[in-house]
């Protein structure tokens, strides 16, 4: 009896377990540009195939932890990141470990729509073609179409394949990034403030769009829009003056937070 | 009144007439600047600009018309005999006067009586003072140079009255004007833009009269020899030893020059191509600000450098050099330690002009190629590029059109070019393909042409500016294809 307990208990657990497994792990992650720090050992898991919401005010280091997780820090000078990320089970700071293949893992989305100036095939193929990923001429136009209808883009792009990227909306632009990002297969998609360049018709299609990837890829979304935040993600984020304040269910953040300061963030009285 | 105390007198009134508009200015308002349209200070400007700008207008004017009508006049008055003469003839005459009439007002009164009447003392006298004649004035000459100089002095005397009048006028006209409304602030501002858009056109104009100096030489040029013996001609040979005989004019055929202008020009853009659009990419995309700081200003220093410099390298070190190693590996080779490449020739202007236009190239492209949006190469570093994939798929073919620019505005320079390839290549104008002989340009051969003592109206001396204004126009379309370019690629990000 005692025994079936045990056992009903521990099944219970992986039960659990298997609900929330993370895909990345974030232990103590601090981050320095030059002599100024930016984060202060934030502890964030990322659970798999769930859109994570980062909010909090400006300069509160969302952008900088989201820049974290596909070291895309590297780029920036004088920054240093101090703890450990984990990507599955490989550490992502780890020098053996390949930046390039990192970011094929972990693709990411800017705030402002950049489309390379090529045309809408050539965006998308660029990262199969970098990584190898198509055989020949009809596999890449396989990835391609299914790129651009993961991203809800095929209908509307499909007969000007070959006209410039730069010439589409600032919606379908920004449609066409997440396009490109997906065509690398990634495991993970980061998104640093998507829609804020963009109107509500064309945020309302990249929130549908980002409800429709949950299924097949994890995401993590910075966002300065408290309803979006409560509209896309599962799991939310708060951040403030680089520390993590609290990380919850969205439904209970918004709802019933367990912080005051998220409180009163979400209520508008500071940020 | 000399011209420099009329402008002393003039700058007077015009500090005057700001001190007391603006005080006026401020007493009218009642010592509330805020109850005035401008500042004080705008009103003080108006006047001042008012008391100012007219009367060095008129001083401007009058200083160039007067010697001129003054002058007309005074040959008007020379005897019908000297009139019949030719305009050079005249031209002397007139000197003569003009240094006559210099000459007395340096002697005294006494003198000028005493020697007045007689020509040869006259000359004597004058030459005591320091002032030579260049033969015996004649009676005439005594007698316009007196006249000269009467009307010298009383255009000087109304000069001075009325551009002084114009000034106190101009400030008095100004003063009345004042009141609290009064736009002084939008009246001086257009002053402003008046001398701003005036500085600018003077560089525009200047290139106009360039332009045409250049085509009425040419001009006269193109009426003694034909064009298409200048243009499709292939031997250059302008006969100095025969100018001003007239059976042989010289061949002045511009294929030789404009061939090696090119071939040199096309070693030293090889050259600096892809060495500064290399470093370009390095200091942009992969230097540390502390490599870059220090780099960068070093690069730029080689664009300092004086070309006669550069040529001395050339002649001293690198020509020399080539010979040198030409001559090794003829030995290692063959046996036979003959140097295949002249100490002068095409490869070693090429070569140093290319290292002459490095910082230019590279200049150039780093700031195109740091002007190109950082989210791109975000962009493809985030699915996963390298860099130099980065570099290569993305922020090259973006910045392309602005290098293409850049490379273009390079070569013009390259066209330019003087004195590197006339102590490095030589001034043999001839037709071969060889880079390792002397071979010479464009402008080696203007300056050749216009340093001597030729006179100016041989087609020897024309060509040169014939040359010129081909040259002109080779590299004017070369740099409006590079500006078009340039703008053409801005348009996309901005």
């Amino acid at each position: 009896m005692n025994m079936m307990s045990e056992a009903a208990v521990e099944k219970a657990l992986d039960q659990k377990m298997s609900d929330v497994s993370h895909k990345m792990i974030g232990k103590d992650v601090s981050v320095y540009y030059g002599e100024k720090r930016a984060l202060f050992d934030v502890n964030l898991n990322v659970r798999e195939n769930t859109v994570t919401a980062l909010i909090g005010p400006s300069g509160c280091g969302k952008s900088t932890f989201l820049r974290c997780l596909n070291r895309m820090n590297d780029t920036i000078e004088n920054c240093r990141v101090t703890g450990k990320i984990t990507l599955d089970t490989d550490d992502i700071y780890d020098p053996q470990i390949d930046v390039v293949e990192l970011r094929a893992r972990v693709g990411m989305v800017f705030q402002k729509p950049n489309p390379f100036p090529k045309s809408i095939y050539e965006n998308i193929a660029y990262g199969p073609r970098i990584h190898g990923l198509a055989r020949n001429k009809a596999d890449m136009d396989q990835i391609v179409e299914a790129s651009l209808q993961r991203a809800g883009l095929w209908t509307e792009v499909k007969d000007r394949l070959h006209e410039s990227g730069t010439g589409l909306s600032g919606g379908q632009q920004q449609r066409l990034c997440i396009a490109r990002a997906v065509a690398v297969s990634p495991e993970v998609i980061l998104m640093d403030e998507p829609c804020s360049a963009l109107d509500p018709i064309a945020t309302a299609k990249v929130e549908e769009l980002i409800h429709e990837l949950r299924a097949n890829y994890t995401i993590v979304i910075v966002t300065h829009s408290m309803q979006q935040a409560a509209r896309v993600s599962q799991r939310t984020a708060m951040f403030h003056l680089g520390q993590l304040v609290e990380e919850n269910d969205t439904d209970k953040m918004f709802t019933n937070p367990d912080d005051q300061r998220t409180q009163d963030y979400i209520m508008g009285r500071f940020g | 009144m000399s011209t420099s105390l009329i402008l002393l007198i003039v700058a007077l009134i015009g500090i005057v007439g700001y001190v007391a508009g603006a005080r006026r200015a401020m007493a009218l308002a009642g010592g509330l600047s805020s109850k005035l349209h401008s500042r004080p200070g705008y009103y003080g400007s108006f006047i001042a600009l008012w008391a100012i700008v007219p009367a060095l207008l008129i001083l401007a004017v009058w200083l160039v018309a007067s010697p001129i009508y003054i002058n007309s006049s005074v040959r008007s008055g020379f005897p019908e005999e000297v009139k019949a003469l030719s305009e050079a003839e005249q031209g002397l005459n007139f000197g003569m006067v003009s240094s006559l009439a210099r000459g007395m007002n340096v002697l005294s009164l006494e003198e000028i009586e005493r020697v007045g009447s007689n020509p040869a003392e006259l000359r004597a006298a004058l030459g005591a003072k320091g002032v030579p004649l260049a033969g015996e004035p004649q009676p005439f000459m005594v007698e316009a140079a007196g006249e000269l100089n009467t009307m010298t002095a009383l255009s000087r005397t109304a000069m001075t009255i009325v551009v002084l009048a114009a000034s106190l006028a101009g400030a008095l006209l100004a003063f009345r004007q004042i009141a609290p409304r009064f736009r002084a602030r939008n009246r001086v501002e257009k002053v402003i833009l008046a001398s701003l858009v005036v500085a600018s056109s003077i560089a525009i104009l200047t290139t106009i009269g360039i332009v045409l100096s250049m085509l009425t030489e040419a001009g006269h040029f193109f009426a003694r020899v034909p064009a298409w013996e200048f243009f499709f001609g292939t031997v250059w040979d302008p006969r100095f030893a025969a100018a001003g005989a007239t059976d042989s004019e010289g061949q002045f055929g511009l294929i030789p020059l404009l061939l090696g202008t090119l071939y040199i020009g096309l070693v030293a853009m090889l050259v600096a191509v892809p060495v500064g659009l290399f470093s370009a990419i390095y200091m942009s995309e992969y230097a540390s600000p502390k490599v870059r700081s220090i780099a960068k200003p070093l690069l730029e220093v080689l664009a300092g450098i004086p070309t006669i410099v550069y040529g001395f390298f050339a002649l001293t070190v690198v020509g020399p050099f080539l010979r040198d190693l030409s001559s090794q590996v003829n030995g290692l080779l063959t046996g036979d330690y003959m140097n295949f490449i002249q100490a002068q020739s095409v490869l070693t202007a090429g070569f140093v002009m290319g290292i002459m236009l490095i910082p230019y190239v590279s200049s150039l492209s780093d700031d195109i190629i740091t002007a190109v949006p950082r989210a791109l190469c975000d962009g493809s570093l985030g699915l996963g590029a390298t860099r130099s994939e980065t570099v290569k798929r993305v922020t090259l073919p973006a910045a392309l059109p602005g290098i293409v620019g850049a490379i273009l505005m390079t070569a013009s320079r390259a066209i330019g070019e003087t004195m590197i390839v006339v102590l490095a290549a030589g001034v043999a104008a001839r037709i071969q393909f060889d880079p390792f002989e002397p071979m010479t340009t464009v402008t080696v051969k203007i300056v050749s042409q216009l340093t001597g003592d030729l006179e100016f109206t041989s087609p020897q001396t024309l060509v040169a500016f014939a040359l010129g204004i081909t040259l002109f126009a080779i590299t004017l379309c070369l740099n409006i294809y590079a500006l078009y370019i340039v703008r053409k690629y801005r348009e996309q990000y901005e």
